[in-house]
């Protein structure tokens, strides 16, 4: 199959790949660009590890074709920090300790943004629903929704410089 | 694995229609949530694939009241839970999309790829029937209009003719005196549902039973009206023990699979107890 150029910009960046147009959006991001934030999970849009934010809108990017990515903002969890500080919603994630495998971390980090960009005052339950697509297998959940009402209250602010 | 495949990427609608007409082993992708899962298991492997995705001309949510709601068909999921004017007018489509699979799937994932998709477990499909939609399809030789319920043929698949696109999905101004319902049976929240039932209900003046539908999700090879219970009901004062009798109905008319999920028997079950409660629901918001 002859490769097609792709443009592709992810964390501000813009990238000129070769690609074949089934390759995934979760493979041009990991195999063609290497960044290995964005896990490649179950493959079948079920468990969100493989999610990145395209135009602010949480999307599992294994079941995006790279091709249809052209031309709009993708970030993953590499685009979080700036300038080296982390982002408060990482802040938080270390904090209560979100994570163990961390297989699930950065999908669930991108989710938990892409919701705290929509809902400033979320509730528990909504938390816990706004979380849906992403499947923690070491049952963190618990800890991981204290993290995102941490970020939520207002309890780790962004540092600018 | 997904197979190769020649991508084909136009920029308007009129562009889509002829690259459509133009190559045969053709498929077309736009959310791909679907379809995408298909093609890696092999069971798809098309020589083209059509992206319709970008056609911004087929992405819109237009109400009135007169013509009621039509919704593009690259509109996402997110788009109509989010819709005001959906919430508005059409509640129950609303608390569909928002169980719909999960928030990243609805954020790309669209309506007319879902229709087209034409998985008799897909949740849209029921409620749209419901509330009596159509469904507008068209390619290079000109537009159709069909009833949604005319528009499923088969387990994945549909009437759509060689070359021609789901366009639109258009729902009829809400009637006065209507209530709908809708719910999947599923073990985890954003599955599929192992078996769905939607009902409307609309009262007359008297507070009788004008009209009722009663629609069947993964009950069978398409969505089915349970059109047995709908007779049923019209005419009537609605009380309890006719949902319990359309219910019963509703377990009998139905054809389901049985699979990992649920025997064949449990299915009917759940679609007996599903429809009973819908229509209870729908019932009491027509009353409201």
């Amino acid at each position: 199959m002859e490769k097609q150029l792709l443009r592709l910009t992810v964390n501000g960046q813009e990238y000129e790949l070769y690609i074949n147009p089934k390759t995934l959006l979760v493979e041009a991001i990991r195999d063609h660009i290497g960044l290995t934030g964005t896990k490649r999970g179950c493959d079948t849009v079920s468990c969100g590890a493989c999610t990145v934010l395209i135009d602010g809108m949480a999307v599992k990017s294994c079941s995006v074709l790279a091709m249809q990515a052209e031309g709009t903002e993708i970030t993953t969890a590499e685009g979080l920090e700036k300038n080296g500080n982390l982002a408060p919603i990482q802040k938080a994630f270390i904090d209560h300790g979100a994570f163990q495998c961390g297989f699930c971390t950065s999908g669930m980090i991108m989710t938990a943004q892409a919701f705290l960009n929509e809902n400033k005052n979320p509730t528990e339950w909504e938390i816990r629903e706004g979380i849906e697509g992403n499947i923690c297998r070491c049952t963190g959940y618990n800890s991981i929704v204290r993290a995102i009402d941490a970020t939520a209250k207002g309890k780790y602010t962004e540092v600018k410089s | 694995m997904i197979n190769d495949f020649n991508y084909l990427r136009p920029g308007t609608l009129k562009e889509a229609f002829a690259m459509y007409a133009e190559h045969d082993d053709c498929k077309v992708i736009c959310g791909g949530q679907s379809l995408l899962i298909v093609m890696r298991q092999g069971m798809i492997a098309p020589e083209y694939l059509l992206d319709i995705k970008r056609i911004k001309e087929l992405d819109y949510i237009k109400f009135d009241k007169k013509e009621g709601l039509k919704i593009g068909a690259t509109t996402i999921h997110r788009a109509i839970e989010k819709s005001d004017v959906i919430k508005k007018n059409y509640p129950v489509l609303v608390a569909m999309e928002n169980k719909l699979a999960s928030i990243q799937v609805r954020n790309w994932g669209t309506i007319g790829g879902n229709l087209a998709h034409a998985d008799p477990a897909g949740d849209p499909a029921p409620v749209l029937i419901a509330l009596k939609a159509n469904i507008k399809v068209g390619g290079a030789k000109g537009e159709r209009t069909m009833s949604l319920e005319d528009f499923f043929v088969d387990y994945f698949e549909t009437a759509l003719n060689k070359g021609e696109l789901v366009l639109e999905v258009q729902v009829p101004p809400p009637e006065p005196k209507t209530g709908a319902a809708y719910q999947k049976f599923n073990l985890l929240e954003s599955d599929m549902g192992v078996v769905a039932a939607a009902a409307s209900v609309t009262l007359d003046g008297n507070g009788k039973c004008k009209d009722a539908r009663i629609v069947l999700g993964n009950a069978g090879a398409t969505p089915r009206r349970v059109k047995r219970a709908e007779e049923l009901l019209v005419g009537k004062a609605l009380k309890e023990s006719l949902f319990a009798d359309a219910g019963k109905i509703a377990s009998e008319d139905c054809e389901p699979v049985a699979d990992i999920h649920a025997s064949e028997e449990h299915r009917r079950h759940l679609l007996g107890v599903l429809t009973k409660r819908m229509l209870k629901k729908a019932f009491d918001e027509a009353k409201a």
